[in-house]
């Protein structure tokens, strides 16, 4: 039998809240007793807007933040249990690759930076930097450029190749494109899929990008306040949402053609406004019962 | 023609960096009727906001030079009339909606010192006489209109105490405090997250279709174009590629160019192929 790729098992964090002497006086779920599980080779997208626990989520599995509680278990191993040790299994691509580049550093040097604290021999070193920037299909003479000689999708190119330095097996994608034009994104998104096919990469795909996530996921959990509220195969959730937040989430996206447009789900309107997901979960619930609710957005 | 309240003739501009000139518009034409909602989309580089800055003026010259074209508000020409009475009209008959609620908004005063303040420099430039009083009264109208619950409230607030999406709506609501004919809109929603862009759309559209107003929409996302607009012009490095109606030409795109974009964009029902690149633009 095979193992999962991460195995995520009731993973919290949660974080003290503060008042202006330093006491705590309280704390914020960030991430509430979060599971998933991702086979080998597929990509799992977990969508959520902003304060959703999404990064910290991320963080976690790279282990930049300690969990409060639950496991985290990649390729066979917890990490949460051991310690470090995630390093040559699992890396990650940040946001924005111009920030997440070190601008003093020529691509070469960034990407020699991994090699080095994992112990690559140095004799060794520019062959495979050489290597890692024509798996990323960027011209080897990039090695000797700087991050502000580069594009936006130059640069994100760079930074996949850094994180595949150390021949990772899981890479975790934090809104790897949205930084980037929806022509550069399509073929960053094309060189994942390619490099996950040659590599036998297994992904956790961060985004808000519902459009990008039914593309290039085949699994999906949608995040709200720190708790998956829906999870499942890309084509069910998407096509038969079951929770409000998911529903809201579908009606909200702007679409190109009809035949989108015909599958978002269709959102009571109340005051005439788009409800956020307090008020129409509080809808749903009975709690809203002052509110008038009339047309309906999304069709 | 020149029934449009907004017409852009052969417009062509150039910018001179360290004694090299560079040109990024190549005779762009586009028009916009009165009380009708257009879209001018692109990616970075294209050339839209060049253009868009153009129209309202705030193009700096140098480095920017304007080699040829006209721009018409109206049946007149925006770039030859006298400088006051452009002056007049920027803000007040043709207004924007600009991008990052956070930067376009001053920290150290409050959203009601600032419209004020706004509302009383185009009361100057249009010679009408208001009490602080009247001003305040008609920067809490529009709050309402932009639906806000409590405009008092958020008048008295500074910018770091609204979420996202009410910064946004104060944007939206600065650029309606004249009683504009002509809204431009720069990316409107796009640091917001998705269901809160939904509403600001939703918004906006509901108050250009309500009011009559023209709407000019600069974005690079398609699905918002599809969303607001009508009509679509495509921009790619400095000219129009191809306009028409936004459903037909999302459709049936004619150049390769929109072809190209509009399949790079992943679509909700699935099915678009990413792996081998294929034709991309």
């Amino acid at each position: 039998m095979t193992r999962p790729m991460l195995e995520i098992v009731e993973l919290s964090k949660s974080f003290p809240v503060r008042n202006a002497f330093g006491r705590t006086v309280g704390e914020v779920k960030a991430v509430d007793r979060v599971s998933l599980k991702i086979e080998r080779g597929r990509v799992y997208g977990l969508a959520g807007e902003s304060g959703s626990g999404k990064s910290t989520i991320a963080r976690m599995i790279m282990g930049l933040t300690p969990p409060t509680a639950g496991d985290i278990v990649i390729d066979g191993e917890s990490v949460v249990r051991n310690g470090g040790g995630r390093g040559a299994k699992a890396q990650m691509v940040f946001q924005n690759p111009g920030s997440s580049l070190n601008p003093r550093r020529t691509v070469g040097q960034s990407l020699a930076v991994p090699l080095a604290a994992h112990g690559h021999p140095r004799r060794d070193r520019q062959r495979r930097i050489g290597e890692l920037l024509e798996m990323v299909q960027l011209p080897a003479d990039f090695a000797q450029r700087f991050p502000h000689e580069l594009s936006g999708g130059q640069k994100q190119r760079v930074a996949i190749a850094r994180a595949l330095a150390v021949a990772p097996k899981l890479l975790v994608l934090d809104e790897p494109t949205s930084a980037l034009d929806v022509s550069v994104q399509a073929k960053v998104i094309d060189l994942l899929v390619d490099l996950g096919h040659r590599l036998d990469l297994t992904f956790l795909f961060i985004s808000h990008d519902l459009s990008l996530m039914r593309n290039f996921a085949q699994e999906v959990g949608v995040l709200y306040r720190g708790r998956i509220v829906e999870a499942g195969g890309t084509a069910g959730v998407f096509e038969n949402p079951q929770h409000d937040y998911t529903r809201l989430l579908l009606a909200s996206v702007p679409v190109i053609s009809a035949e989108e447009e015909a599958m978002r789900p269709v959102i009571p309107l109340i005051d005439g406004e788009i409800p956020t997901a307090e008020k129409l979960l509080a809808l749903r619930q009975g709690a809203a019962a002052t509110e008038t609710t009339t047309e309906v957005h999304g069709s | 023609m020149s029934a449009a309240l907004l017409s852009v003739r052969d417009l062509s501009v150039e910018f001179t960096t360290y004694g090299q000139s560079n040109a990024v518009l190549h005779g762009v034409s586009l028009d916009i009727p009165a009380h009708s909602q257009v879209a001018l989309v692109g990616e970075s580089g294209s050339g839209k906001s060049v253009t868009m800055k153009a129209i309202m003026g705030l193009l700096r010259q140098p480095p920017a030079t304007i080699t040829s074209g006209r721009i018409f508000y109206d049946g007149r020409d925006l770039l030859t009339m006298p400088h006051r009475e452009r002056l007049a009209l920027r803000g007040t008959a043709m207004s924007m909606i600009f991008q990052d609620p956070m930067s376009s908004l001053n920290p150290v005063f409050t959203v009601g010192d600032q419209m004020g303040t706004i509302l009383k420099y185009a009361d100057r430039r249009l010679g009408r006489d208001r009490s602080r009083r009247e001003r305040m009264a008609r920067v809490h109208e529009v709050l309402a209109q932009v639906r806000m619950r409590e405009p008092e409230r958020v008048s008295g607030s500074y910018p770091i105490m609204l979420s996202g999406g009410m910064r946004q709506r104060v944007l939206i609501a600065m650029a309606l405090l004249s009683e504009p004919k002509l809204l431009i809109a720069d990316e409107p929603g796009t640091a917001l997250d998705v269901t809160t862009q939904a509403q600001i759309l939703r918004l906006l559209k509901d108050l250009v279709t309500e009011r009559g107003l023209a709407l000019l929409m600069i974005t690079h996302n398609l699905g918002v174009v599809r969303e607001t607009c009508g009509y679509v012009y495509v921009m790619n490095r400095g000219n129009i590629v191809e306009h028409g109606p936004t459903a037909g030409l999302f459709a049936d795109p004619r150049e390769d160019y929109t072809r190209a974009l509009i399949a790079a964009v992943p679509r909700l029902t699935g099915g678009t192929h990413f792996g081998q690149q294929e034709a991309r633009p």
